[in-house]
């Protein structure tokens, strides 16, 4: 195609790039040593050109308001060891392990390059409950006591088919947990009812900030007070659709106060978001949420800002992305194992190799240990007893072994683990998340 | 219901086994890990009051009441937390006090575990009572327990046996060793059997005991067999040459040891945590499990690290204990515990001792003495590699002869 074929509005793009790429090329950018503002300049230009206001969501409505807000109860641990599920946890982790194999795992491939699940496969794991297993029965849920446990069990189920389907599926689910754990009774009466209906909302748990070394604990999002209003300034990364969603819970940092959560809905003035698309979970579809003097009333805020409800928030998301782990570094198992098998080199399958069948073995132990700390913690929550410290247990095996399990399913194929015709490579990418994701999830 | 906090009903038994480890243990750690090959007396008052105790295992032991399933584990379909378990809880409380004392616990050998878990009546009746030490290596012969030369041969009314087996734990002080030997090298491993020789059989030499990195407590020690002269009835099992359950009926007795071993590990890698997690708060490093390893100090990230490792070793081991009680098999589970619980108490105490500086490496402290104990765990029932060995055979669905 010649210069003379070109369209205008392509040759004009083509002119600004040219000039783009001599203002790069100029030694007068470094001797003035502007470049990296230059570049950011460019970068945040190229960006705002996609910052989109949140979604004109549905208007919440109260249907029935309890006197008090309802809660699911604690479990009764039995005081014996055991790791068989229950009967109900056994049939949701059948039901949804089907699922996964059968839908998930067929289309997280597509997903993955479209950065976008389809509408019909968030629909079907509605259907399966996944989205109210932290409702409180009295307000239409399914589970009756804690349901730590429960969630951990479908996340790992869900994520042996996609971590990134799994996450754009329980993205909800995190906003209504959030609520139901410590929203007020007004709260539960405005939001839950439309998660358990047949048309959940999409919603998003926003804690995780775009920042070296993000420290929940250490928020750069703040909340001031103005009268009996809150004005919440920050911004909010790696969101699962986050333009569609109808519903964000948010944290921020309170001054004069600890971390706090916040509901928002969407459409409020100052809420806006924009496409993060990251390494992996892109099924998801992430993105930020930016919050520019958004104006919230006083009653906005869960738990009424009690600390200790934002930290068991935080400890229940890291759960939650173990148990993604957990299913993702399964799924990496499971599929190198046959591999190595049937890969035939030097004469005999690469697995009657020790330096392979080692790996192979490494990966097994490492998974098991994830998956057991995981479901200690989730336990303990269900039982209520304390959890921080399993929880945080959990998160540094899955975090490290997760992400060498990640590296290893690639490594075992070699070459053929880096090219897009297996699935190592996506369960390389979306590993990492176990270690960066604060929030999101909740179990 | 999914529950992995201790059984209600153990405490009393890990509460008991932490006195025990405390002031009985403790006190003498240090000084038996000096005086190495001096005999721990205060260890027959401890035995006998474990031999007091019912069945002997309750209160930990080293789990030489063996190992028998119970065949109606699963009968009523319910959940079980049997002695498996207990077991593994007694033995990892009582090595976060000290592993070569409990290596060195009168009548609690591993011997006395294969007597107890596949003796006949007539046998359990002629040994019961008795210390029983374990001779399986040999110099040329070590993980490949196949391999073994020691040679047994029929002659009217008695086995004779004639070779070398080395690192024969408590084999100076035990009553009786349990030797194993081939009754037909060309057969290979199902002519393996396994034979009791009284300790002061004149055919059984003390060649030398060994000086040893760690578990200094425990005596090791190297004999020849020399025209060594046992009834008939010494042979433990079937006599027969059974090629298809031969050396898998000896192999059993690993399996159901290793999680034994992996909660060796796992008490001592306790012990290290503890004392260096006193130390590092004391030193003023902040240990909050709130904050991600990346934004905390690099010393308390490291610690964050070994105490992960440290449940994912420990739940691992209860897994398998839990699995043996319930009926399940567990050889694939039994070996990711060994695998996970050895590795791990390695790096652990290692890195406990880095992490502490001069005062863990010092013999002030007991850091650097767990850091050498640690290495066998590491090692005996099944070294690392044969654990990874065994667990990738079974993951990949591999026989011995293709996964070498």
């Amino acid at each position: 195609m010649s210069g003379t074929d070109k369209g205008v509005s392509e040759r004009s793009m083509g002119f600004g790039l040219r000039a783009l790429n001599r203002l790069a090329g100029s030694s007068l950018l470094d001797r003035m040593r502007i470049r990296g503002h230059v570049e950011r300049a460019v970068f945040s230009g190229s960006k705002n050109g996609f910052r989109t206001a949140t979604a004109a969501g549905r208007t919440f409505k109260a249907a029935q308001r309890l006197g008090k807000p309802a809660r699911q109860g604690r479990r009764d641990g039995g005081g014996l060891f055991d790791l068989t599920p229950d009967d109900e946890q056994g049939m949701f982790k059948e039901t949804v392990s089907d699922f996964a194999a059968a839908k998930v795992r067929p289309a997280a491939g597509e997903a993955d390059a479209e950065r976008a699940t389809p509408a019909e496969l968030l629909a079907q794991a509605n259907e399966l409950g996944v989205n109210m297993l932290g409702v409180p029965e009295e307000l239409g849920g399914v589970v009756g006591e804690g349901a730590a446990v429960t969630s951990a069990l479908i996340g790992e189920a869900l994520a042996h088919g996609d971590m990134g389907i799994a996450y754009a599926a329980l993205a909800p689910g995190a906003v209504a947990t959030a609520i139901a754990r410590w929203g007020s009774a007004d709260q539960e009466a405005a939001y839950l009812p439309a998660f358990t209906s047949e048309d959940p909302p999409a919603a998003a748990l926003a804690i995780l900030e775009p920042l070296p070394l993000f420290d929940p604990t250490s928020l750069r999002t703040r909340a001031r007070r103005e009268g009996s209003d809150w004005i919440l300034d920050g911004t909010k990364s790696l969101l699962a659709r986050p333009g569609e969603c109808e519903l964000f819970v948010v944290a921020a940092a309170v001054e004069d106060g600890g971390p706090a959560l916040f509901a928002i809905e969407s459409g409020a003035d100052g809420l806006s978001v924009e496409p993060e698309p990251a390494m992996g979970l892109r099924p998801a579809a992430t993105g930020r949420l930016l919050l520019d003097g958004v104006r919230l009333p006083g009653e906005a805020q869960l738990a009424g800002g009690d600390p200790s409800a934002y930290a068991e928030c935080v400890q229940r998301a890291r759960i939650a992305w173990c148990a993604l782990s957990v299913g993702t570094a399964q799924a990496a198992l499971d599929y190198v194992i046959p591999y190595v098998n049937e890969r035939i080199a030097f004469g005999e399958p690469v697995s009657n190799r020790q330096g392979v069948a080692f790996a192979v073995s490494d990966i097994g132990i490492e998974t098991e240990g994830m998956r057991l700390a995981t479901y200690r913690a989730a336990s303990r929550a269900d039982q209520g007893l304390p959890f921080s410290h399993e929880a945080a247990l959990a998160r540094r095996l899955c975090a490290a072994k997760g992400m060498q399990i990640g590296s290893d399913g690639v490594q075992l194929l070699g070459g053929h683990g880096f090219v897009k015709e297996h699935p190592v490579e996506r369960w390389y990418r979306d590993l990492r998340a176990a270690g960066v994701m604060e929030g999101a999830l909740l179990v | 219901m999914i529950n992995l906090e201790t059984p209600k009903k153990f405490k009393p038994l890990v509460d008991q086994a932490n006195q025990v480890a405390t002031e009985v243990f403790r006190p003498i750690s240090r000084r038996y890990d000096s005086e190495e090959h001096a005999y721990p007396k205060e260890l027959d008052m401890l035995a006998a009051l474990i031999d007091g105790m019912n069945e002997g295992s309750d209160i930990g032991g080293a789990g030489a009441a063996g190992v028998r399933r119970s065949s109606n584990g699963d009968s009523d379909g319910g959940n079980r937390n049997g002695s498996n378990l207990s077991t593994v809880l007694g033995i990892a409380e009582l090595c976060w006090g000290d592993v070569g004392l409990l290596l060195s616990l009168p009548r609690q050998g591993l011997g006395n575990s294969a007597i107890a878990s596949v003796a006949t009546e007539e046998q359990l009746e002629r040994y019961g009572g008795k210390w029983a030490a374990m001779a399986i290596t040999e110099p040329e012969a070590g993980s490949d327990s196949a391999a073994i030369r020691t040679r047994a041969e029929l002659d009217g009314d008695e086995y004779v046996l004639n070779g070398e087996k080395i690192f024969v734990t408590s084999g100076d002080r035990a009553d009786l060793i349990v030797v194993w030997a081939s009754l037909d090298p060309a057969r290979g491993r199902s002519a393996i059997k396994s034979f009791i020789v009284e300790r002061d059989n004149p055919g059984l030499n003390l060649d030398r005991l060994e000086h040893k990195l760690g578990i200094r407590a425990s005596d090791t020690a190297n004999f020849t067999l020399q025209d060594c002269r046992v009834p008939k009835e010494a042979l433990l099992g079937s006599p027969e040459i059974d090629t298809k359950q031969g050396f898998g009926g000896a192999m059993q007795t690993f399996d159901n040891t290793r999680p034994l071993v992996a909660a060796m590990a796992v008490g001592v890698t306790r012990a290290a945590l503890e004392e260096t997690r006193g130390q590092l708060e004391e030193a003023g490093v902040e240990l909050d499990d709130a904050v991600p390893a990346y934004a905390q100090s690099a010393a308390a990230a490291r610690f964050g690290e070994m105490e992960a490792d440290y449940e994912a070793a420990r739940l691992l081991t209860l897994q398998a204990a839990w699995m043996a009680d319930n009926g399940k098999p567990n050889s694939l589970q039994a070996s990711m515990a060994k695998a996970k619980a050895g590795r791990t108490c390695v790096d652990v105490t290692l890195g406990c001792v880095e992490l502490c500086g001069s005062a863990g490496y010092a013999e002030s402290e007991l850091l650097e003495k767990w850091a050498r104990d640690a290495k066998i765990l590491d090692i005996f029932e099944g070294t690392q590699q044969i654990q990874l060995l065994i667990v990738a055979r079974q993951l990949l669905g591999k026989s011995s002869s293709e996964l070498r």
